[in-house]
């Protein structure tokens, strides 16, 4: 699960790290007083107006401008409040703002990049820090690997000093600087472990003309797996910022995500869900979506699944392929019928089932009268799927 | 012969009063596997299955009384975790965990445990391990299978299956097929398990079936180029997934570089692993392979 920066940093502001704060609106009727109160309660003429979207990038999209007085903050709210968002990461179609973060002002002298995750070759979490903040690390990675400091961390034992220190030092502070930083980077791996995180991102941690360390940006991921024992950060999530047809899945326990292509596809697994949009590929058409139906597909999952790959008017064509194994095939096959039934057959379908009951199955998509097209084999499928979607 | 389980191996069911526990462990008997033992806190004494299976209040306990050394594990993912480390501690040699959505942060703790401890974990998030005719631990469906010579290892499950079918279907049976899972932590690695089938000598060629995110196929593959003998067939899933959006497992998302379908396919291929476009063509390369 994705949270907004200011949802991040209330947070890290828990934990104890000092961050760049304000208060958002979402009306622009609320621009002014937002605006106001920011200058009010921290002091401050000069504001920062950030659009909060789950991307990264904003800064350079022009979601983040530095205000440095009321009338040019209310100019940048309400341009930035309702605009459509592109940066590298929403992709072209962009990202609607419909909340603005109204922050103070730092006066910057360094900028610095600090990220814990999971390395997945090590088995362990990574701490990196690196002297160039502001940029994307991926560029500083490639470019300047040397300026990338990392720590792996042992999961019994948690993060140590010496390894808060190593990463301090890394970014050449010294004084009272130094012993901030490494405040920060026991709080945030602290943070990290205590939600849960998949990534916590801190990109710029910034150095202050006055020679304080304070979070500038913040990005926070969460493991789904875990929110089970995060009530108050699930209830965080946002459904404005996902795909609604995906939210509309998940509450059937569906794992859906919808693609440009016309070709719908509704499968058991996850892995032979990717294999089937690959074949679909191979075979000259365009997946239209992942769709995962899960271990216990019942006819009910399956009409819910059917009929939300339906809603999507890009599909001309809709592909099943289920490998029965605890999932039985005749289930799955009362389950189309059923569907079918109930939604109308507004595109050709095409069927591939095999494993468990698959005979049985095969009997009740015969007989029910449906006009399905009855494949054998993934190839087979895929290439009697395409054939229908493109009309042929 | 075969590997990590046989016809000896005594079986665990960690989690066999849960329904999934009940339907598996009663599943695993019927093809013939030797369930010894289920382990539900709280319903020590009882019996269950038809009075086939003993419950225990813990693993060790029921280690002591029936010398159990394989577990099997079906406990909900807020205890999964513990399930495991249990396991390990008891003493158990190879731990096959099912369930589905244990928490990151937990994996990455019992790695660290069963590594030091010397068990063999299998999992989180898979189907099993099944040696056919033999014992099957998991939840797989037995019948698809066919006694042979093929060695097949997989990160997900409905997709093992689907090559286990296609070698079926080109007359081609199997030694062991393993489900090692998704997760973007587990247990045991693609190339652990390419290392025992290297090692047994009943296992003529092996399939390896990966997708993307992470760089497992990649350090199996880079290992296998130089230490397995044996004919190999790749596939890697997820070839037209978009980039940062996880595809159902956990761990399968693209986030830069290696871990692309493309470069996984790409990389198996340089070292010698004949690399399947289409998934349909897994059965047929590996009958080419083993004619060779």
């Amino acid at each position: 699960m994705k949270i907004h920066e200011y949802q991040a940093k209330k947070i890290f502001a828990n934990f104890g790290m000092p961050v760049q704060d304000g208060y958002v609106f979402e009306n622009i009727e609320e621009a002014e007083s937002t605006i106001r109160r920011v200058q009010k309660d921290f002091n401050t003429e000069d504001v920062v107006v950030k659009a909060q979207i789950h991307a990264g990038g904003r800064g350079k999209g022009g979601g983040v401008k530095y205000s440095p007085n009321f009338d040019k903050a209310i100019q940048n709210a309400k341009n930035i409040l309702g605009m459509n968002l592109v940066t590298h990461q929403t992709g072209e179609k962009g990202q609607l703002v419909r909340k603005v973060y109204v922050t103070e002002a730092f006066d910057i002298a360094e900028e610095y990049y600090a990220a814990i995750t999971l390395d997945r070759g090590k088995g362990m979490d990574v701490f990196m820090i690196s002297s160039e903040g502001g940029v994307e690390i991926e560029k500083v990675a490639a470019e300047t690997p040397e300026k990338i400091v990392k720590v792996w961390i042992d999961p019994l034992l948690g993060m140590k000093s010496f390894q808060a220190r190593k990463l301090a030092y890394g970014l050449n502070l010294s004084g009272d600087a130094f012993k901030a930083a490494m405040k920060i980077f026991m709080q945030m791996y602290h943070a990290y472990q205590s939600i849960d995180a998949t990534i916590v991102e801190v990109n710029p941690l910034i150095l202050t003309t006055d020679g304080r360390i304070i979070v500038l940006d913040a990005k926070v991921n969460l493991d789904d797996n875990a929110l089970f024992r995060h009530k108050d950060i699930s209830d965080m999530r946002d459904f404005d910022e996902e795909d609604p047809m995906e939210v509309e899945a998940g509450k059937f326990s569906l794992n859906y995500i919808k693609l440009d292509g016309n070709v719908g596809c509704m499968v058991n697994g996850a892995g032979l869900a990717m294999a089937t949009m690959d074949i679909i590929k191979l075979a000259g058409g365009e997946p239209a979506n992942f769709l995962d139906v899960g271990g216990t597909a019942s006819a009910e999952t399956v009409k819910n699944g059917f009929r939300i790959i339906l809603s999507d008017e890009n599909v001309k064509a809709v592909l099943i392929n289920i490998f029965g194994g605890i999932v039985r095939c005749d289930r799955v096959a009362n389950g189309v019928v059923q569907a079918v039934k109930e939604l109308g057959l507004k595109v050709p379908v095409v069927v591939r089932l095999e494993g468990t009951n698959a005979k049985e199955a095969q009997g009740i998509l015969a007989k029910s009268g449906v006009d399905i097209i009855p494949a054998i084999g993934m190839k087979d499928a895929a290439q009697k799927v395409v054939n229908v979607a493109l009309g042929n | 012969m075969s590997i990590l389980v046989n016809k000896d191996s005594k079986i665990i069911v960690q989690g066999i009063t849960g329904s999934e526990g009940q339907f598996h462990a009663g599943q695993m008997l019927e093809y013939g596997t030797q369930v010894v033992a289920g382990v539900t806190p709280g319903k020590g004494g009882q019996q269950t299955l038809d009075n086939r299976v003993p419950v225990f209040n813990s693993v060790e306990k029921a280690l002591e009384q029936t010398g159990a050394d394989t577990s099997i594990i079906f406990v909900p993912p807020p205890f999964a975790a513990e399930a495991v480390i249990e396991a390990s501690y008891a003493g158990i040699k190879v731990v096959v965990c099912i369930t589905e959505g244990v928490p990151v942060h937990d994996m990455v703790k019992v790695k660290k445990v069963v590594d030091q401890n010397g068990t063999r974990l299998i999992g989180p998030n898979c189907p099993g391990i099944i040696t056919v005719d033999e014992c099957k631990l998991g939840i797989m469906p037995g019948f698809i299978c066919k006694k042979g010579n093929i060695g097949v290892i997989s990160k997900s499950g409905t997709l093992t299956y689907e090559a286990i079918a296609q070698l079926v279907n080109v007359g081609l049976g199997q030694t062991t097929a393993i489900g090692i899972g998704g997760d973007p932590i587990i247990g045991t690695t693609m190339k652990d398990c390419i290392e025992l089938f290297e090692a047994d000598p009943d296992t003529k060629g092996i399939v390896v079936i990966g997708e993307i995110g992470g760089q497992m196929e990649i350090e199996a593959a880079r290992w296998a180029k130089d230490n397995v003998s044996k004919p190999m067939v790749g596939f890697i899933a997820g070839q037209t997934a978009p980039p940062g959006r996880r595809m159902g497992h956990a761990g399968a998302i693209v986030s830069g570089g290696d871990d692309t379908a493309e470069a996984k396919m790409r990389i198996l291929g340089e070292c010698g692993i004949a690399v399947a476009e289409s998934v349909a063509d897994i059965g047929n390369l590996m009958k080419a392979a083993m004619e060779k």
